[in-house]
């Protein structure tokens, strides 16, 4: 396998435009962090307006927006804010996870608003938001900028977790909806990734798990840097006119 | 002709009145839009998003009930959005029609407008009692914040269901830019833009903030469309350039496209990428450089988007599309059903004297499928 490394200001993501729905804490924290560093336009989404105010305070070129992807009526006003504020969009990270119960439950035990509540934030929400910025993404294809919708995915998707029913049933739904969109978008130029970023060190973990060793769960900036190389690789190449950002990008193997 | 009053965007029922370079008629089910270009055609569409462009709120200095209409902007900058010109309602809403609504209390310059969680500031009257600018406070972010929640869609009084985002942005939907939706892209869907792949036909956006149909001041409609600032992405101007060389036909979905390619190509024949503002207006005495054929929405005679319809054909083929229109019962407005007019063949021949019979001629046949 190969890997892009580059210079903050030189790389595949200098002048993109990038949003991350869940974006104040961590997986979403870290992608803000790591597409900034990266020279990317960011743009994030939470729900909680004090901790949305408090990351674009402290981030001062992202710009953040108060919303729930679970709600039908916040994806139109979220999709207005994000294409407005970065004028168009190159790439769409839909991480903004519920777990359903918790603490998790075995299915028996499992109220069906929780099972709900998974399903409108790791399915419905990323459906309607991607749909809702398609016209965007697409324009960027036709233009030759690429585009890339990474939908964040975990293992509970593929393996029989017992007590992750509802989480593991909602993200299985969304890694099966990212292929088929894949598939459906080919011809447009735009990709869509399904990735598990692993075990992380992250508050959504922590109320999983609560008492696991935090020392033996990856950071999520480590993730976050590994989904980053996984964008790049599915952006076009850049033009051979374009060459100061092709300088700057180096091959490397990775292990 | 029967207004369409549901906020449905692609009605599986949906008309298509074609009417080809020789003024020949055609009936067909829009879905089948796809089948009526030919490989080497060109379909160029507009991807704004629809604002929520209607703000209710009060008049600070009388504290009279008002709805501001957003209306206009100089530029398409993601950092210009505190400077708009407005339509100013007094009390009431859309289900009143535009041109029976109240006239707002007298507005001065300075007057605040408190707009739910936005304000705004009177900067100058514009001539007309409705018509002001206005500079809302705040950050960028901040304005689109209280835009996306406070802000409505326009409403139609002809369409009694409150219309949301969602009903209003088209699936190519990009930059929120348009004050009223640029509704000929709502005959668009992904499988309809893959159809047109298919056959060899190409497709490409620009943005252009489409503008209000109606000011409910008759003196003031006369003026639409206002300045409209647009985009035309280089990688489109070019691959249209490309198109044009080849002999192959430019189809604008929407008014607001012809608007902008025309505008862009003013200066000498050929469009140019980047941004402009289109001050123009198109009418019978236009001569088309770029565009060769227009789907759009159904318009009644008088307004600024029919007499755009006089460049592409004469009063006397107009007049039987219309005779044609009603006769099937199409449905006007937004919702409506569509039209697809190709340019008059004398005209295409000055422009593109070998192409232009051949075009028209296979425009024909196409229609007898």
């Amino acid at each position: 396998m190969t890997r892009t490394v580059q210079d903050a200001s030189y790389g595949p993501f200098a002048g993109l435009r990038a949003a991350v729905t869940g974006g104040t804490s961590g997986l979403g924290l870290a992608l803000v962090r790591e597409l900034l560093g990266r020279g990317a336009r960011v743009a994030f989404v939470a729900r909680d307006r004090e901790r949305v105010e408090r990351v674009a305070r402290e981030h001062g070129r992202a710009h953040g927006i108060v919303g729930d992807v679970s709600r039908k009526e916040d994806i139109y006003p979220i999709a207005m804010q994000i294409v407005g504020s970065l004028g168009g969009l190159d790439i769409l990270v839909n991480n903004a996870s519920a777990l359903g119960p918790t603490p998790l439950a075995l299915l028996g035990d499992t109220d069906c608003e929780d099972f709900e509540r998974a399903l409108a934030t790791n399915v419905l929400g990323p459906f309607r938001l991607t749909k809702a910025l398609l016209g965007a993404l697409a324009a960027s294809a036709r233009n030759g900028r690429g585009a890339v919708v990474l939908n964040v995915s975990s293992d509970a998707a593929i393996n029989a977790y017992p007590r992750w029913g509802a989480y593991g049933a909602s993200k299985a739904a969304l890694r099966h909806l990212s292929h088929v969109w894949n598939e459906e978008l080919l011809a447009e130029g735009v990709s869509v990734l399904s990735l598990d970023p692993g075990d992380m060190d992250t508050p959504l973990h922590a109320v999983a798990v609560p008492d696991s060793d935090p020392a033996t769960l990856k950071h999520p900036g480590t993730a976050a840097r590994e989904f980053a190389e996984a964008i790049a690789a599915a952006l076009p190449a850049r033009s051979p006119g374009n060459a100061p950002r092709r300088a700057a990008v180096a091959r490397v193997n990775a292990s | 002709m029967i207004a369409a009053s549901q906020p449905t965007q692609r009605p599986p029922q949906a008309k298509l009145l074609a009417v080809d370079a020789r003024g020949h008629i055609g009936h067909l089910r829009r879905s089948a839009l796809a089948d009526l270009l030919k490989p080497g055609d060109h379909v160029i569409a507009n991807d704004a998003a629809t604002l929520p462009a209607s703000l209710h709120g009060n008049h600070v200095p009388t504290g009279d009930r008002i709805e501001v209409r957003l209306a206009g902007r100089r530029s398409l900058a993601v950092d210009d959005v505190s400077d708009f010109s407005a339509i100013v309602f007094g009390a009431g809403d859309s289900r009143t029609r535009t041109e029976d609504r109240p006239l707002p209390p007298r507005l001065a310059p300075g007057d605040r407008l408190a707009l739910g969680p936005l304000s705004a500031t009177v900067e100058k009257t514009l001539g007309y009692p409705r018509l002001v600018s206005l500079r809302f406070e705040g950050t960028p972010d901040a304005i689109r914040a209280g835009l996306a929640r406070h802000g409505r869609p326009i409403q139609y009084a002809h369409v009694p269901r409150p219309l949301a985002l969602w009903d209003v942005w088209t699936p190519i939907a990009g930059p929120p830019v348009a004050f009223e939706a640029p509704s000929a892209g709502f005959a668009l869907d992904w499988r309809t833009i893959a159809a047109m792949r298919i056959r060899g036909v190409a497709f490409d956006t620009i943005t252009h903030a489409a503008g209000l149909s109606s000011t409910g001041d008759a003196e003031l409609d006369r003026r639409l469309p206002f300045d409209e600032p647009y985009r035309i992405p280089d990688a489109t101007a070019s691959a249209i350039r490309r198109t044009q060389a080849e002999g192959g036909r430019i189809i604008a979905i929407g008014t607001t496209v012809v608007r902008a390619l025309e505008h862009a190509a003013s200066r000498d024949g050929f469009v140019h990428g980047g941004e402009g503002l289109a001050t123009q207006r198109i009418g019978a005495a236009s001569r088309l450089r770029v565009v060769d054929a227009l789907l759009t929405g159904i318009h009644e005679p008088g307004t600024s988007h029919y007499r755009l319809l006089r460049s592409f054909a004469d009063e006397n083929t107009l007049r039987r599309a219309n005779a044609e229109l009603g006769a099937h019962g199409y449905r006007t407005h937004e919702f409506g059903d569509s039209v697809l007019i190709e340019k008059k063949a004398c005209r295409a021949a000055y422009v593109y004297p070998v192409h232009g019979m051949h075009d028209s001629q296979a425009f024909a046949h196409s229609m007898e499928l």
